[in-house]
């Protein structure tokens, strides 16, 4: 079962993918796609290795020494753990946004326009543009159309969120992962990143971690379930809701443990 | 439940609460006994001028002067024994002659270039050495390296002042020719070294305190590791950067030993930096034991200690006011 049920075209596939922090493992044969413009939730308790599956799909683990990984995982075909692949380029198509929200102490503009910046984007006209249209995208121009210059620290968690959101945006992914994109969030602020989840999926490719089981519920279209670094079952949001095919999914989803 | 005295927590209470107030204390002692000992200065201006320069000829150390033309001077330069304000600003220092002169620009320029010559080449070297280790090498690379530039900070400045006067100094000399084997460059150099590990430090801390996830921010935008270190963590970390260099610049005004060794010591005001120069601290290390007490020449050399006093306080304010204020608010948002 790690594949659900679907002929949508997947996007990132891993197949195998073991990995090891030291001589702990952390990931066991990991096989399951993620289909084309969707939102796939990745959920599970604490330690259960969701976020760090994550962080293998744009190479983040790399940050850390002790790391090893086994296996493969392919974006449309090409494997990203190839001894050809540059992280760099790898990072531009695969954005991520952090548990904690994490601007830049920079102008909100800055923050913005550092992506198209560092790739040699220069032109004023342009990024005002790009900064524009990305701070459209994660609906937050609205409220700051007015201060773009003010310090992208001195705004809500929930704007400094969306902003972080903008940011990844401006670079144009393919691919948004979202790290518990809420869990630092209040309830209105929650809904705001969740209705955004649902509008950027026509665009992007969408993985989100979460611990909140609702929200999962709520924007996700596949649900992935982790469990002591393995995936127990992988299916449609709704079957993995209603009528999971694990035992042990459904004593997670009814709050039996976790 | 009643209340409780506890002796000993009153008593260490009181000992640390003394403690700090000695301190304190021997701060503001210490600026009162400089500044008081400056004081004569303005106020020995009334003193008339002809029995100054009468005493002045009975001290000339040496000074093949014939008393005619002391006596023909006295009537041009009778203010020179005096440190009347134009003497002070004069451009030459000769404070032990017939006519002592107490010109204190050269000093001050001296002391600016020597420091401007050590922030020159410890800034840039801290800075990148700092960026290099907290951001660049391998673990056991970090680990290695920080202890070993922290080691160079606790080199006594008398050994670096050595090393410059007899290793240094020929090694410059053989390679850039100039004229005068100890100068301000040779000293700057020399200084540097002394900074370097200050500016190293403070900025190494100041990076790693850069919170990590602005680090994976920036990588998983697709910036390289050096976009990263440029464009987000050394912007982030610059309160601790621009603090990290006023605090090499205090250091480098402050030090004595080694622009004392390695200067030079001649009050020449020039702007070549391979001419020697002497420093406001190196004048008072090298006269302050054989000046006359009360004399003006001591007053004169702790109104250079008071322009230092000045200078660190000044540094201070800097610092505070543009740290606290200007840059943390904007690095930080609040």
């Amino acid at each position: 079962m790690t594949t659900p049920m679907t002929d949508i075209e997947p996007k990132i596939t891993t197949s195998n993918l073991n990995l090891y922090y030291g001589a702990k493992q952390a990931l066991h044969n990991i096989t399951m796609s993620i289909p084309r413009n969707h939102v796939t939730a990745l959920i599970g308790p604490s330690g259960c290795g969701k976020s760090t599956y994550l962080r293998t799909l744009n190479r983040m683990n790399d940050l850390i020494d002790s790391v090893r990984i086994e296996g493969d995982v392919f974006l449309e075909g090409t494997n990203i753990y190839g001894p050809d692949v540059d992280v760099v380029q790898l990072r531009k198509k695969i954005g991520m946004i952090f548990q904690k929200s994490n601007p830049f102490p920079k102008s909100i503009f800055d923050n913005v326009a550092y992506g198209p910046r560092i790739n040699g984007i220069k032109d004023k006209r342009q990024l005002e543009e790009i900064v524009e249209r990305s701070l459209k995208r994660a609906a937050l121009w609205d409220e700051v159309k007015d201060d773009l210059h003010k310090s992208g620290l001195a705004i809500s968690g929930g704007q400094q969120q969306r902003l972080c959101i903008a940011r990844a945006v401006a670079v144009d992914p393919e691919v948004l992962l979202m790290d518990e994109p809420a869990s630092a969030l209040d309830p209105i602020s929650t809904a705001k990143i969740e209705e955004l989840m649902y509008e950027l999926k026509s665009q992007y490719t969408i993985v989100v971690v979460t611990h909140n089981m609702q929200q999962a519920a709520r924007v996700s279209d596949f649900t992935a379930f982790f469990y002591m670094g393995e995936l127990i079952e992988y299916d449609l949001t709704k079957t993995i809701f209603t009528t999971p095919g694990k035992k042990q999914t459904e004593d997670y989803i009814t709050g039996r443990f976790g | 439940m009643k209340r409780k005295f506890r002796i000993g927590e009153f008593l260490i209470e009181q000992a640390i609460r003394s403690i700090a107030f000695v301190s304190l204390a021997m701060i503001v002692l210490i600026i009162i006994f400089v500044f008081r000992e400056t004081f004569p200065i303005f106020s020995s201006h009334n003193a008339a001028p002809s029995v100054i320069a009468k005493e002045e000829v009975q001290e000339t150390y040496g000074e093949p002067t014939s008393s005619s033309s002391v006596s023909a001077n006295k009537g041009v330069d009778a203010v020179e024994g005096d440190a009347s304000l134009k003497n002070l600003t004069g451009r030459e220092w000769q404070p032990v002659s017939g006519q002592p002169k107490f010109g204190l620009i050269p000093l001050i320029v001296g002391s600016l270039k020597v420091t401007l010559i050590a922030i020159l080449i410890a800034a840039p070297f801290g800075i990148l050495a700092a960026l290099f280790t907290s951001v660049f090498a391998p673990r056991w690379a970090q680990e290695l390296m920080k202890p070993a530039i922290e080691i160079l900070a606790g080199i006594p400045s008398v050994v670096i002042g050595f090393f410059a006067l007899i290793v240094l100094a020929s090694f410059f000399q053989n390679v850039f020719g100039y004229t005068y084997r100890l100068n301000a460059f040779v000293g700057g150099v020399a200084l540097s070294l002394a900074v370097m590990p200050i500016i190293y430090t403070i900025t190494e801390d100041a990076l790693t305190r850069v919170p990590k996830v602005m680090t994976e921010a920036s990588l998983a935008l697709g910036a390289t590791k050096w976009q990263t270190a440029l464009f987000v963590i050394l912007p982030a970390a610059t309160p601790g950067v621009f603090a990290a260099v006023l605090l090499g610049i205090g250091r480098a005004f402050g030090e004595t030993m080694i622009v004392l060794m390695a200067t030079g010591n001649a009050a020449m005001l020039s702007w070549n930096l391979f001419e020697p120069v002497r420093s406001m601290t190196a004048t008072i290390g090298a006269e302050m034991a054989e000046v006359v007490f009360g004399d003006t020449h001591y007053n004169v050399l702790f109104l250079i200690g008071s322009i230092l006093f000045a200078f660190a306080f000044t540094l201070n304010a800097i610092a505070e006011v543009f740290i606290r204020q200007r840059l943390m608010k904007r690095f930080e948002g609040i």
